[in-house]
């Protein structure tokens, strides 16, 4: 399981494109580790729930407007479905979300934290 | 079990055809098994389109793919004639010797020319009009000929007019009655189209008896009228045609009056196992010379058989075409029989228009109706007027508007659900809205799937219209742009792309978007930057655009692992090759298997594999297939000359050219292509996107079929090119399909959206219209000669391999949600339950 408050250094923040992502192993778990056009760094479980296969590190970055809001997602490169990066809820399904991570940059470090707790 | 029984179709014109695909379609051959006895050398082909027979050539009338039914059940006859029906035994002896026995006997047998008994008809130069074989040898007897007479003035000896025009001969057409078309025209009408047809340099004699075909020497030499004589070397007969009743006449059962096997309302003969359809059946007394009352038969014969309750009652004897480039157009009560019809006229001798509209009190007493009318020089109305008669309608206001040159080309009227719009198909209004109620997004995807338009195609501005309409008033616009972040179609994207000369997708979306994009725009981008700038899509700024294959040049699969497919140009592999990949396949624990492209696909290598692979592949002088790309995928081909003792050339050696100028091109969607070395079509060109087939003379070039979801057949753009000639015309096709395609569009859906279809890509293609041949050309050539092999590119660049890892910071560690059983001896990928946490104990994958 998740060491809590454990800070996992992962890479250097120009390890990652900007819209790009790379999977990290984090106390075991496949986490993706994506990076927005802004240099904000997010990180969510790689694991797509819906093709039941470890790709969200791999699939497009982008924004999607809802009730006036741009919010930053990533598709997932099996079929689409879209992760809000902030929350890991699914844009396409609301009863779908998967696990977030605490993200801290540091001295050009990119650092993952425990799990945070659903919202 | 029941024994299967058995429908013997006499005749394979366009109304047996259409017999025998409806009973495909609606499942008539779940019981019966359908043989087709057609009389004529080659199977089925448009009657109706004969004259574009010297233009176009025989393919391109053709009814039927490869001569064959997709249905194994049916079995297609040619050059046999039946020669008797046994009513009793229920048999049919053909000419061939052979006796078949039959369930249901479906008569399809057409009609004949008429030939009037006029001396000197069987001299030598005589013929007449009703097949291709009697078209070649009008052609063949054109060559030494100056001048060709044909008789008869009516619809079917105007296209015999035509096609001597098209032989280069000075024409005549004589009819017997005061005016052209007179089962269609009127006085009026018939004025208006003989100034056309005398412009056109034809001399035409109306009110004239042919007395006799004078001759010399067997010849024929000239034509005597009660008025004087014409001097001609060709003669040909069009004057009416009579139903081939013979076979049912001499097997006792009933015909009408003027001929024609007398058939109820569901087109059975006074024999309940005999049917009759087409223009050899007389449904109440009457013969119809018109392929659309036949189509209906068809179809209501198929439905009797059902044990449905189709009818064929009255037909709709409207008729609208070309005729030596003049519109014309009758239908309904055109000479205004009915009891107090009255007729809107608007004439304009100099425009060499005639237009009538027969109306009569709307029986609500409000307003009128129409009842039918009269078109010539400008038939645009043609496709709104005819649903309005069956429909019952009240005329607008102001009727006459819907005639007058300023009226719109499609009149803007409420038509009720049940009226017709396509005659051919039998297709109302109603079904048209029910396709797009069902998902169809525009016309030409109505016409997919309700065949609306796609006969003669009048009614397809009417469709056009109907669909908007009922879009608009439901308030959803027809929205092709992109996505949210671009208000743009993916031809505008590329246009602001080229203009711009952007190389970037910040540029654009900057420049003409909103947001960061998506999933849908940043691959349409990445795409149309592709084939315009060139770079490798992993370079910087590109890789984050690319979709999942892509991203990573190569096609994941289910569990996450990837497939690797290496090019064989053409099919054509060295046995050196074939040990590499087979090696790398082995050592990396890889299944193979055979593609439909005619090469090997390697599947279950882990993402981080991937470049030790294509190390091992590129040392082999393999490249990159791009199996992964909406791009070029393969070229297709059969041995062609080389060995098969039937090629008539070497499609290997051009399926490999093509494919080697072509790889890489990225594209709306993915592009398929095929050559076969002759007619035999071995590797199935003609189900490609671009296809080409070896003639004796050169290639025939054929576009925009497709497999998948919606097959399509490819169509003939150009016939007998020269290698030269193919390649240019292929480069200007896949780059116009890059410009102007629709994102994930392919060739077949493209090509059916453009306005006016394949003459559209023939224009730009072969005719050049547009001037942008040159142009198209350059950017092509541009392509071919920036192309570099992307995986050798890969290898070469440490930034873009530091991608390829398991997790970047245990590069070491594979994916333990990736795990495969074996199956069939070979390695298959194993379902996951949920996300694999990786303890202490790290399982390897497969060896490095």
């Amino acid at each position: 399981m998740s060491g809590e408050g454990e800070w996992v250094a992962v890479c250097g923040i120009d390890r990652i494109d900007p819209e790009g992502g790379v999977a990290a192993l984090v106390h075991g778990e496949a986490v993706a580790v994506i990076r927005t056009y802004d240099d904000v760094v997010y990180a969510l479980s790689n694991y797509d729930p819906f093709s039941h296969a470890s790709v969200l590190a791999r699939g497009i970055v982008g924004t999607r407007t809802l009730d006036g809001d741009e919010v930053p997602f990533v598709a997932s490169p099996m079929h689409k479905q879209a992760f809000d990066l902030r929350t890991g809820q699914c844009l396409d399904d609301e009863a779908v979300s998967v696990p977030t991570y605490e993200v801290r940059v540091s001295e050009g470090q990119v650092l993952i934290g425990g799990r945070r707790e659903a919202t | 079990m029941t024994h299967r029984q058995r429908i013997v179709v006499l005749g394979h014109g366009m109304v047996g055809h259409r017999f025998v695909q409806a009973a495909c379609e609606r499942g008539l051959t779940e019981t019966y098994d359908i043989v087709v006895v057609g009389e004529e050398p080659r199977t089925a082909y448009d009657r109706v389109g004969l004259t574009s027979f010297f233009e176009k050539g025989a393919d391109a009338l053709a009814l039927l793919v490869d001569d064959t039914y997709p249905d194994p059940r049916v079995r297609l006859m040619t050059g046999v004639e039946a020669t008797d029906v046994d009513l009793a035994e229920r048999t049919v002896a053909l000419s061939d010797g052979e006796s078949i026995g039959y369930d249901q006997l479906v008569l399809a047998t057409g009609s004949a020319p008429f030939v009037p008994p006029v001396p000197g008809r069987d001299l030598e130069g005589c013929f007449v009009y009703r097949t291709i074989e009697d078209l070649e040898r009008i052609r063949e007897a054109s060559r030494e000929a100056s001048t060709g007479v044909v008789i008869g003035g009516g619809l079917l000896g105007l296209e015999a007019a035509n096609a001597l025009v098209q032989l280069g001969l000075d024409t005549h057409v004589v009819e017997m009655a005061p005016r052209l078309m007179p089962a269609q025209l009127d006085d009026g009408g018939g004025t208006a189209l003989l100034r056309h047809i005398e412009g056109l340099g034809l001399h035409v004699h109306t009110d004239a008896r042919t007395e006799e075909v004078v001759g010399a020497e067997g010849r024929v030499r000239g034509l005597r009228l009660a008025e004087g004589e014409i001097e001609a070397d060709v003669v040909v007969f069009s004057a009416g045609i009579r139903p081939r009743d013979q076979l049912a006449r001499a097997a006792g059962l009933a015909v009408g009056e003027r001929g024609g096997v007398v058939v109820d309302h569901q087109c059975r003969t006074e024999d309940e196992h005999v049917w009759a359809i087409g223009e050899c059946a007389a449904p109440g007394g009457i013969c119809y010379g018109l392929v659309a009352p036949g189509y209906t038969m068809a179809e209501v014969t198929v439905d009797a058989m059902l044990g449905g309750e189709g009818r064929f009652d009255e037909a709709d004897m409207s008729t609208k075409l070309k005729l030596l480039d003049v519109d014309v157009a009758s239908f309904g009560d055109a000479f205004a029989t009915t009891p107090g019809a009255l007729e809107l006229v608007f004439a304009d001798a100099v425009g060499g228009l005639y237009k009538k509209l027969v109306v009569a009190d709307h029986p609500s007493g409000q307003g009128l109706r129409l009842l039918g009318g009269i078109l010539v020089g400008d038939a645009s109305a043609y496709g709104s007027l005819r649903p309005m008669v069956a429909s019952d309608l009240a005329l607008p206001e102001n009727p006459e508007e819907l005639i007058l040159p300023a009226g719109r080309a499609v009149a803007d009227v409420g038509l009720p659900d049940e009226a017709q719009v396509c005659s051919c198909n039998d297709v109302t209004k109603g079904a048209i809205l029910a396709a797009t109620d069902a998902g169809c997004e525009d016309a030409a995807c109505v016409t997919r799937c309700t065949r609306a338009g796609s006969t003669c195609g009048t009614c397809k501005p009417l469709v056009k219209k109907i669909v908007e309409d009922h879009f608009a008033e439901q308030g959803k616009q027809v929205d092709r742009s992109l996505c949210e972040h671009f208000p743009l179609t993916r031809q505008e994207l590329w246009d602001v792309v080229a203009v711009h000369g952007y190389t970037s997708f910040d540029e654009v979306v900057e420049a003409h978007g909103s947001g960061r994009g998506c999933d849908l725009c940043k691959p349409a981008v990445a795409s149309i930057l592709a084939t315009q700038v060139g770079q490798h899509v992993l370079g910087r700024g590109r890789r984050t655009l690319q979709d999942t294959n892509d991203a990573y040049l190569a096609n994941l699969q289910r569990n996450g692992s990837y497939s690797v497919v290496p090019r064989v140009p053409g099919g054509e592999i060295t046995p050196e090759k074939l040990i590499a990949i087979g090696e790398v396949a082995r050592d990396f624990g890889l299944y193979t298997k055979i593609t439909g492209g005619q090469r090997i696909d390697m599947f279950g290598a882990r993402m981080e594999q991937l470049p030790a692979i294509w190390r091992r592949l590129v040392d082999a002088g393999m490249e990159s297939g791009q199996a992964y790309g909406k791009a070029l995928r393969t070229v297709k081909s059969c041995v062609g000359q080389s060995w098969c003792r039937y090629g008539v050339q070497d499609s290997t050696s051009l399926a490999i050219e093509l494919e080697l100028r072509y790889r890489g091109l990225r594209s709306p969607h993915k592009v398929k292509a095929g050559v076969s070395g002759c007619a035999r079509e071995c590797a199935e060109a003609r189900s490609k996107d671009f296809g080409v087939i070896a003639t004796e003379k050169g290639w025939n070039l054929y576009v925009a079929g497709n497999g998948g979801y919606n097959p399509v057949h490819a169509q003939l753009l150009a016939q007998d090119l020269d290698k030269q000639t193919l390649i240019s015309y292929i480069d200007r096709f896949l780059m116009y399909y890059c410009r102007t395609a629709d994102r994930l569009q392919r060739t077949a859906p493209w090509v059916a959206s453009l306005d006016g279809g394949l003459e559209r890509v023939r224009e730009v293609v072969v005719d050049d219209s547009l001037g942008l041949g040159s142009e198209l050309e350059a950017a092509m050539a541009r392509h071919v000669g920036d192309y570099v092999d992307e995986w050798q590119a890969t290898l070469e660049d440490p930034e873009k391999l530091a991608r390829f890892v398991s997790f970047v910071n245990a590069p070491d560690v594979p994916d333990a949600n990736i795990t495969f059983t074996q199956e069939r001896d070979q390695t298959t990928p194993a379902d996951s339950e949920g996300p694999v946490v990786i303890a202490a104990e790290i399982s390897v994958g497969a060896p490095q």
